[in-house]
């Protein structure tokens, strides 16, 4: 009966997805509401906005700054078989702002400091110290999701700015510097080209990836299985899910914003 | 102040608590017994709602904690109870001082001086003054289980539940575990509930024993009567024979 089996294995895997779905939406809805209710602890949140934040400023401008460097060059290659390098400038900064920024500095703050929320809150979950703060009446969500989750919000739009920033600085140094081209030309391109519209859509996306960042790396930690092996899954699938839903969510979010600001 | 009634408890097929009932009056201490692997920890976890059980309800302080809707209402249960896990289970990020002082400053807004003369006075009374400003990982198992302690007595909680809590402690140390239960017992009525594989030392505290076999209650009594029980079951696992009605699994 391969077929009986193959419908039922399927059928199995539909249902634990599905499970798993509103799981973690019950575990979003409920570190939501904890958000909003006082005490709120501020020192718990600046904590964890140095950590996730304050501590990838360096890898996230060395990243950018190559980015930026390698869109010039390419840049530079496709368009003159155009005869359009004055263009490069405004390229750099299209793909850098509506695109590159948000996607690569989302992924960078998830392998950095995403699989490491997962391995801590998995780590407490088994050595029983989340089991503990439930017992002295201290809700695990408010005290550990919540700072996480709001910091992560916070941290990766301020660095998806940083990145932008520093990797217009990195494609103006390769274009100028090395490719000769006139920095009036770079300048003045870019600034004409980009419209406070592909900046707020940068911004959202921003937003919307810090929030998928801290929500996966929270929930996947938090239903942390057994033991060694546990963690290590949950850590795994941690950066992986998180990853995949920032590219999936971006196509659709680039297509809604584009549409959206078009009109 | 601590009703069990008919509680059952199964992780897929394993049935670990089969309709356990269990009575824990004030001001009274009950000894839970047992060989390793019968659900007493589990029993624990189920007295302060961090888990589920299958089937019975749980009444603390006449609060039913296994209907408790929110997470919120079961804290407010949970608020009377100082908790003594078998791992300790301190937060490995805070030092030794901010462990005993973590449920202070979460609970009650106070003031500096005075969170830190409560850490101090209960640090004391257990002999923690110079480990203070280690961190769990640096400190032996023995003194871990004391900072445990430390945090589940800062409270003055009017329940408590200690798992364990001289297991892994040298006997000198020990003895001073069960003279500051019993210290507890005359400072503020001690009701609780006491896991604890050391018969007959354990009986000191208490005044009850209650041991767990096959997911049952198969006796609960004194423990003038639990000593001199005829049920084969409890003479076999105080006198530590292989041979009886417990197999070893
Ligand atoms: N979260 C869990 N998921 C699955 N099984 C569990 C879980 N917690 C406990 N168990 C199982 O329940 C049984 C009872 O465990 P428990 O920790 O209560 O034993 P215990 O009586 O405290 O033993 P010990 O004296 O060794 O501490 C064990 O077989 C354990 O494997
Ligand atoms: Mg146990």
């Amino acid at each position: 009966m391969p077929f009986v089996a193959a419908t039922e294995s399927i059928g199995r895997h539909v249902m634990d997805v599905s499970e798993n779905w509103g799981r973690s939406c019950i575990f979003l809805f409920r570190t939501l509401g904890q958000a909003v209710r006082p005490p709120y602890q501020f020192h718990l949140f600046i904590a964890q906005l140095l950590h996730i934040g304050a501590n990838s400023t360096l890898v996230i401008a060395l990243i950018g700054l190559f980015t930026g460097a390698v869109l010039a060059v390419q840049g530079e290659y496709t368009l003159a078989k155009f005869g359009a390098t004055a263009y490069v400038g405004s390229a750099v900064a299209l793909s850098l702002i509506r695109e590159l920024g948000p996607v690569l500095t989302a992924l960078m703050v998830i392998g950095r400091a995403g699989s490491a929320i997962t391995a801590e809150i998995g780590i407490m979950r088994i050595t029983e110290q989340i089991d503990a703060l439930r017992s002295m009446a201290v809700d695990p969500l408010k005290y550990l999701m919540v700072p996480r989750l709001l910091a992560g919000i916070i941290a990766v739009p301020l660095l998806t700015g940083m990145f932008i920033t520093v990797g217009i600085f990195g494609g103006y140094a390769v274009a100028v510097g090395l490719l000769g081209l006139s920095s009036g030309t770079f300048m003045t391109q870019m600034i004409s080209a980009v419209s406070s519209l592909d900046v707020y859509s940068g911004f959202i996306k921003a937003v919307v990836f810090g929030f998928i960042f801290g929500w996966v790396a929270c929930y996947k930690g938090y239903t942390c299985g057994f033991g060694a092996v546990g963690v290590n899954r949950a850590t795994t699938q941690s950066v992986v899910t998180a990853s995949v839903a920032v590219l999936v969510v971006d196509y659709f979010l680039t297509s809604i914003l584009t549409r959206v600001f078009m009109e | 102040m601590i009703s069990i009634r008919n509680v059952s408890k199964r992780f897929g097929p394993q049935v670990v608590l089969d309709r356990v009932s269990l009575e824990i009056e004030a001001g009274k201490a009950t000894a839970i017994v047992g060989p390793s692997g019968v659900g007493k920890s589990v029993l624990l976890k189920l007295i302060m709602g961090i888990m589920d059980p299958d089937e019975g309800e749980i009444l603390v302080c006449g609060e039913n904690i296994t209907r408790a809707r929110s997470e919120h209402e079961k804290n407010e249960i949970r608020a009377q109870l100082g908790v003594l896990f078998q791992s300790a289970a301190l937060f490995d990020s805070l030092t030794v001082y901010e462990n005993i002082a973590f449920p202070v400053e979460q609970r009650f807004s106070l003031a500096k001086e005075q969170v830190h003369k409560k850490v101090i006075d209960t640090a004391c009374s257990l002999s923690l003054e110079r480990y203070l400003l280690s961190y769990p990982e640096e400190i032996p198992m023995g003194v871990r289980k004391r900072v445990g302690l430390a945090r589940a007595l800062i409270m003055e909680p009017s329940i408590f539940l200690f798992d364990e809590p001289n297991t892994g402690l040298d006997p000198v140390v020990g003895q001073e575990v069960y003279d500051l239960i019993n210290h507890c017992r005359e400072r503020w009525g001690f009701t609780g509930v006491v896991i604890s594989h050391e018969i007959p030392e354990v009986f000191q505290v208490v005044d009850r024993v209650a041991m767990l076999l096959g997911g049952r209650v198969i006796e609960c009594c004194s423990p003038e009567e639990f000593i001199r029980t005829s049920n084969l079951a409890v003479q076999q696992f105080m006198k530590g024979l292989t041979d009886g009605p417990i197999k070893i699994q």
